[in-house]
Formats: C-alpha cells, structure tokens, sequence
C-alpha cells in the first residue's frame, strides 16, 4: 500500500512500486482527467505536476511520486496560475477534440508558476513535449501569454 | 426544401414525461442541391425536446471530435428559435440509422465535412417551427393575435401588453397545437447568433478534465485488456505460451484471436506488463516479404494502363500532340496514420442476451452492426454508448477496433475496456493510401495549358467500406444518388478522383482516369481532407509546373486560369495580398500558393518556407483565405483552418508509414513524427463574407497546405516535390 497526496487529499492504493502514477491515477483512482497517449514520454497528455514541476505520468512510477505532492487536472484550478490559464483556454477558445488539453495546461500551469511572464522561446521549451494533434498550437501560444498578463490578485492559492 | 409541405418535415408533439417534442428529417445534401425532396412518410431523423423547466435539448446524430459541430448545430437551432446558446442542451443520438441518418450517406456519420452543410436549413427551419409554435400557445393563452406576439431568449412577449411568458409555461399548450405550414426562416441581416463567434459549448469540461473520452468510460467490474495483433498484415496466431504473463500480479486472462492476442488485467499496467510477458509465435502468412517498394513497383506498373474514365472534355490527346511544350510528371503521396491522440479503445460487455459497446465513434450504426455480427446477437440487443472523440479525422468511421474489442469481450466475463497502446495504433491503423499519379499537360506557345491528362492510381476506400460497412439499404443507395452509384458499378471511385476531376482552373480538353490498384493486405480508409488531401497535392503542384515551364509568377498564371470562377479567384488574390506576394524573401526562403474548391468551400493559402543548407524545412507561415459561404462561426472556421493546416504540415514534412517485411516500420511518435509548437508556422486566417449556402471546413485547409509548402520549397530551392514527405537529404545545398 502507498499513500499519495493528490491535489492536497490523501489516496491509499494498493500498487506495485514500479506501476506508472498515470494508472494509478485513472484505473485505480479513477482520475481520468489525464491522459494516455503514447506511454513513453513523447506527448505530455499525462502531464502532472509533482511539488510544481511537469512530469509525464506514463514513466513516472508511483514510488517517485509517494511523499511529493501531486497535481493534475482535476486540483489545479485550485492553484491561482491553475484557474487563470484554463480561464485563458476559455477566453481564447484553445480547445478542439481536446484530448491533450489536460496534459498542455499542466505543462503551461507549471510554466507560468516558474516563469510569469514566459518569452516565445521560454514557452517553445516548455510545450514543445506536449503534441497537440488537432494544431491548437498558436492558442495555446496566445493564450499562456493571456493567463500571464491576467493580473496577480484575485482568488489566492498556489 | 420549399417545395416540401411542413407536415412531412416536422410534426410537434407532448414529450414522454411533458414538454414539446418537436420531431422532424433531414434532407441529403445532393438533395438539398437540386431543390427536391421526395414525397416519403414522414420518417424524422432529428428532435427537438423542450422541458417544462424551458429547457431545450437536441438530439443529433452528429458526433463531437474536435470540430466544434455540436456549437455550430445548436447556433442554427437557437437562431430561429429564439433561445440563448446556452440553453440548448446536446445528447449523443443512439444508434438508429433510420432516426439519425446522416442524409448526404444515408447512414449515421460524422464526417466528409457535411454537417452544417446537411443541417443549415433544416435545423433552422425546425427552430422557426417550434418558436410559431410557442408563440401560437402564449396568443391562445392571452386571447390575443399571434402577430402581435414575438419570441425573445426563451420567452414569448406579447407586444403591446409587455406580458411574457417562459416556453417552458407553453410547452404542454403548443404540444397540442398544429404546425403551421409555413413559417418564414429569418433575413440573415437579423441574425443574432448565426455569424457570431460562440463560445464552444464543449470546451468547460476539456480545460478542467471532467470531458468524458471513450477511454474514460468506468463500468462496475471492468477489466482493462490492451492487445498486440499479429505485427505481418494478414498474418495469424500461431501458438502463445502464456506462464509468464500468469505470474504478473492483477494478469487475469489472457485471450486468443485468431490474428491477435490480448492481455485482461486490473488495470492497464497489468495487462502491458502481461502482453510483454508473452511469448508469442506469429504465422507470418503471405505478406512476409511485403515491402513499400513492392506496392509502389505495383503502382508504377498499373499507372501504365488506363483507367476508369472520371471526367472527359473536349480531345486531350489531339491537343496534347499539338501542344508547343509537354510536360509530363509522377506524383507520389505515402501511407499515412491517423494518430489520433486518444488510442483506439472501445469498452465491452457481453451477456446472453444482449451487448453493451461504450466507445468514441464516427459512425454508431456501424459499430452496433458489428457487434452484432461478432456476438451473433440481434441488432436491437446491442447497445452502443457513444462519447467525445480525441480526435476522429477518419479513424473512426472505422469500426476494427470494435470488432476486436467484441471478440475480446465475448471471452470474458466481466465488462472490458480494451485500450490499445500507442504502438499498436500506429502500426494497425487503417492507412491513407499511397497513390502513384500520372500527370502531363501540354501548353500553347503562350504557355498556356491546352491539354491535361491526369492518371490517379490507388487504393478504392469507397469500395471496401460501400461492400464492407454500408447497408445495402434504399435510403444509403438515394444518398449516395445515381451518378454516384453509375460511377462505382463502373469501377470509379468518385472520392479517389475528388479535386483531380474538377480542377477550379479553365482546362479545355481534359482527361481524367482511375486505376485501382489495392496494395496486398494493407488496410486503406479515410483520413482527414479524403480525396482532395492526395489531389490538391498534385493538381496544384503541377499547375505550379506550368507556370514556371511558362515562365509565369505562380499567382499570375493561376489568375488567368480563373477568369469564369470568381469565389476561387476572390480567395487567391486575398491570399496572395495578405501574404505580401512578390515582396522580397531573405535567402533561403520562398512562398508558393495553392487554391482549392472542395467541400463546398474555396480555400487560398499562402505559405511560407525556409530551408538551410542541411536541407531542413521550416514552414514559418501559412495565410488562409477562406470563402465557405455563409458563416456559422467564424471562430469555427478559423479553429478548423489553424488545425487542419497544422495537420497537413505535419503530414507534408514527417507523414510517412512504410512497411518492411510485411510489418509498419513506425512505432510510436519519435518516428512517427507529430509538429510541435517549436515547429508550429505562424498562421493567419482571412474569411471572406459571403450569402452563398455554407461549405464544408474540417477537412479542406488539411488538403491545401501541403502543395503550398511544396511549392514554396520550389521557390525557395529551384527543387520540385513531386513526392511527400519532404526529405532534408533530397534539398540539401550541393
């Protein structure tokens, strides 16, 4: 049994220590707001953020997550940057089929909290792990640079 | 559609449980073309239901996979029936292909770029009835003429009185009430909605992870199974020794197809751990030695003989023997997979006495019939569960993947959700074709084009999925219409030929010609922008040929050719304008064109390349202009034009399956490579205002970019592509 704090609750499961967080999170826990997509770490849709950094789901084993704490899709609008960039894929309409959407707002999540005001290059380094099939590319460009310029005040968290 | 009497479009009727029901069909496209509609019993294919509560909801058949049709449908309906957008609810339609037929198939489908092209008048024309109908309930009420009364964001106003009422007040009223005959659509100088860039109504639950894919489906007691399919096309199961895999805590079952074996577990991890824990032995079967050379050497070989006529006017071969300049070209376009980022997966739960299928799919009738036929169960005892699609663009017309996933479940006893990895997505996709074009034109001693003769060899997806998937029904053989079926029981696929056999240009004596030719055991279908993806590469790089053979700027020649085809010369100049044509390039740049009528829509872009020294492509910008008639949602168009450019740059600088001893050489996306937003052109859309009936926009900005990116490594290198994708080794400075 290993215990995970995901979106600041805890979780029990009962999982080798090699499964990836990624099932852990959808077939055990039935989290499934992020996704599967390739397995292997070349499309970012399980993007997650462990103590606020991005990291692919699919090879993240559980026992690398235990004891850190987990964001995913479902917690991070409770995050002040959370909230503004899914506001921001509201605002400038980013999503299409919107299956990798999860995985891209963790990653711009974790860009912004890192970066706040992100270059085209900062966010070039940032997304270009996080395939978008249906090209929603230059929203999702436009829009990180939306939630960044939305002012810092409001609902607070983080 | 104005010849049709309101009584076999629409009837309005109580609701199970109270409301207004308002039932009514949809009308074919190539119907709706010619203006008559035949005088059937009334059988509706589309409802309305609108609750006490005001509530209105719509059944559609038309799936969700990106294309922002479930918005578009409701904009058309909330339009005429007075409502905001946000009070219009959508259900998955189940599957009944005589409830939900997609009219242009006669079948329920998601697909071809035909849904706000099938349902722009009928959705409207449904909405203004049920409005008439609720005003005519509130004048009843009051005792007062319905002229003086009108419909505003839900509620009917009476006029001089100020008195309103919600249509939730009037449902059970205007239940019982007749449909007028005619109801006038609006002036679409009044439109508020139409034309408007709406919120997507899809798009809260894809930003905070509550959107419900086929692969998120829970069912109590589920099991997860994931598969590997024998790796040689047509290849079987030989023998699988199973002890390993056993051993691997939560492996619960391990099931034998007769081309496939599959790994049941407590969740996924289990069941990859087991699928790798196999030891399998494949009967190889008779494509061993398949290669991508052997299918291309029998694509050269069948480009020599003729084909089935597609389009012939005037005397190309005379024309051609008289010509001043002949030019003659072969064009090559590869195997491609759909990728769609959600794997292939389709959960199942069969019982003796009937079958539940919950999946993400283009085509529900489809799916059910197949699940019928594996379980040997009736129709009516499967029950298909639709869901969001991630990502359709032709895989899932397809139903394979459910067929599997059926035989699978037949073996187990709990429900199973059958989730692919993203290796076995790739390498038993069901491929876009390679087609092996021959083209030649010969030109006048002004370089002007006098013959054309174009030669499209490849794979018929028409035909396998007319034999294999459509119903051998009446209502599949009026949509499909006659010169249609004439054509296939010639031997032509119309959709293999689709943007060769009706280039926009002037071509006065033009031949055009199928050759099918199947490459063995390779399965072929749809992928996004069909036809006109392969043909628009060709005709438009070819065209790009000539003008240089003429010594002519590219838009200039194109220009010339476009005197009696205004839309199509509207977008060019558009195009070229935006993209400052004809200004200076730094070196290692260049621009090309390229114009497309296809889906009902003309479509011009513009894109611009660099290439370095090593031969390395960069697509740095793409303009759009679009004229797709009447615009729904102008953010709908220009979401579907950035993604389907996206899509086809992709395609254009990485797409490419190739087989090697039977099996896709490809795996997953380090080789099979997707653009990235590092990689991602800057794109500008241009949407030109039009009246004219709507056109289809998910597929066709897909099928314009790839010859404009060719033809802008052309201008930017001397090098034509004749052949995708672009390869670094072929453009690399001497």
């Amino acid at each position: 049994m290993v215990t995970l704090r995901i979106n600041g609750a805890p979780h029990t499961v009962d999982a080798p220590p090699d499964m990836p967080l990624l099932w852990v999170l959808r077939d055990l826990l039935g989290m499934t707001g992020t996704k599967f997509g390739c397995g292997v770490a070349l499309c970012g849709a399980c993007t997650v953020t462990l103590d606020g950094s991005p990291r692919r789901a699919c090879v993240t084993s559980v026992s690398a997550a235990a004891g850190r704490a987990i964001t995913t899709i479902e917690g991070v609008g409770a995050t002040r940057v959370g909230k503004n960039v899914q506001q921001a894929w509201l605002d400038l309409e980013v999503v299409q089929c919107g299956y990798c959407q999860s995985g891209q707002i963790m990653a711009a999540a974790a860009l912004l909290a890192r970066i706040p005001t992100p270059t085209d290059s900062d966010i070039d380094q940032a997304m270009a792990g996080n395939i978008c099939r249906c090209g929603t590319y230059q929203r999702i460009r436009e829009a990180i640079k939306h939630a960044a310029q939305t002012p810092a005040s409001g609902t607070s968290g983080g | 559609m104005d010849r049709v009497s309101r009584r076999e479009f629409l009837t309005a009727g109580a609701a199970v449980g109270g409301g207004l029901l308002v039932s009514f069909r949809l009308p074919g496209l190539a119907r709706l073309a010619a203006g008559v509609e035949r005088h059937a019993a009334f059988s509706p294919n589309a409802f309305i239901r609108i609750d006490r509560d005001g509530g209105v909801t719509l059944v559609m058949h038309k799936v969700e996979m990106g294309q922002g049709t479930y918005t578009s449908m409701s904009m058309l309906l909330a339009e005429e029936l007075e409502v905001g957008l946000s009070q219009v609810r959508l259900e998955h339609a189940p599957p009944s292909d005589r409830l939900y037929a997609e009219p242009s198939f006669g079948v329920q489908e998601t697909g071809g770029s035909t849904s706000v092209r099938g349902n722009w008048e009928p959705l409207r024309r449904a909405g203004a009835s049920a409005r008439s109908v609720l005003i005519a309930a509130a004048a009843q009420t009051w005792q007062v003429d319905p002229t003086a009364c009108h419909a505003v964001r839900g509620e009917v106003v009476h006029g001089p009185t100020g008195r309103r009422l919600r249509y939730g007040a009037l449902v059970d009223k205007a239940a019982t009430l007749p449909v007028p005959d005619h109801v006038p659509l609006k002036d679409p100088k009044a439109f508020t909605l139409i034309g408007t860039p709406a919120k997507r109504l899809d798009a809260p639950g894809k930003v905070d992870g509550t959107a419900l894919f086929g692969i998120d489906v829970k069912v109590p007691g589920m099991k997860v199974a994931t598969l590997a399919i024998c790796p040689v096309f047509g290849g079987r199961l030989a023998r699988v020794d199973e002890s390993k895999a056993k051993a691997i805590p939560g492996v619960r079952q391990v099931v034998r197809l007769d081309d496939a074996v599959a790994v049941v577990g407590d969740h996924m991890w289990a069941a990859k751990q087991g699928l790798a824990a196999l030891a399998i032995q494949w009967d190889p079967g008779p494509n061993a030695q398949l290669s991508t050379a052997t299918i291309v050497e029998q694509l050269a070989a069948a480009s020599r003989n003729s084909g089935h006529v597609a389009r012939d006017d005037g005397d190309p071969a005379q024309a051609m023997a008289g010509a001043a300049q002949k030019l003659e070209a072969v064009y090559e376009v590869p195997f491609l997979a759909h990728a769609t980022l959600e794997p292939l997966n389709c959960t199942v739960h069969v019982c003796p006495d009937g079958c539940d299928v919950w999946v993400g799919t283009q085509v529900p009738t489809f799916a059910q019939t197949a699940a019928a036929k594996v379980t040997g169960l009736p129709r009516e005892r499967v029950q298909v569960h639709n869901h969001l699609l991630g990502g359709g663009f032709g895989r899932r017309l397809e139903v394979d993947f459910i067929r599997l996933a059926v035989a699978i479940a037949k073996q187990v006893a709990s429900p199973v959700k059958v989730v692919w990895t993203r290796e076995e997505d790739i390498q038993h996709d069901m491929y876009r074709p390679y087609y092996y074009d021959r083209i030649a034109a010969g030109l006048d001693a002004r370089g002007m084009p006098v013959a054309w003769i174009h030669r499209v060899v490849g794979s018929s997806i028409l035909a396998r999925v007319t034999s294999e998937l459509f119903p051998k029904t009446w209502a599949v053989m009026r949509a499909a219409g006659l010169h249609q079926l004439v054509a296939m029981a010639k031997g032509l696929d119309v959709d293999a030929v689709e943007g060769a056999a009706e280039p926009p240009y002037a071509l006065p004596n033009i031949r055009v010609e199928y050759v099918r030719q199947e490459p063995p055991g390779i399965p072929t279908a749809f992928w996004r922008g069909v036809g006109p993806t392969h043909n628009v590469f060709v005709v438009e790089s070819f065209i790009d040929e000539l003008a240089a053979a003429a010594k002519q700027d590219p838009v200039a020649y194109r220009r010339a050719l476009l005197a009696r085809a205004p839309r199509a010369l509207a977008v060019l100049d558009l195009a070229a304008q935006q993209a400052g044509w004809g200004q200076p390039l730094s070196g290692g740049r260049g621009r090309g064109i390229a114009l497309l009528h296809a889906f009902g829509s003309y479509i011009a872009q513009v894109a611009q390349v660099s290439v370095s020294n090593a031969g390395a492509v960069r697509v740095e910008r793409v303009v759009c202009a679009v004229d797709c008639g009447t615009i729904v949602n102008p953010d709908t168009v220009r979401a579907q034009m950035e993604g389907g450019i996206i899509f086809g740059v992709t395609a254009a600088l990485f797409g490419e399956i190739t087989i090697k001893d039977g099996r896709v050489e490809q795996h997953n996306f380090h080789d099979y490579r997707m653009l990235r937003i590092n990689e991602a052109p800057k794109i500008d859309v241009h949407l030109v205002k039009s009246t004219e009936a709507p056109g289809g926009v998910g597929e066709p900005g897909t099928s314009a970019v790839m010859p404009a990116v060719a033809n802008a490594v052309f201008a930017a290198t001397g090098k034509r592509i004749r052949k995708l994708p672009l390869k670094p080794d072929q453009l690399r400075s001497a």
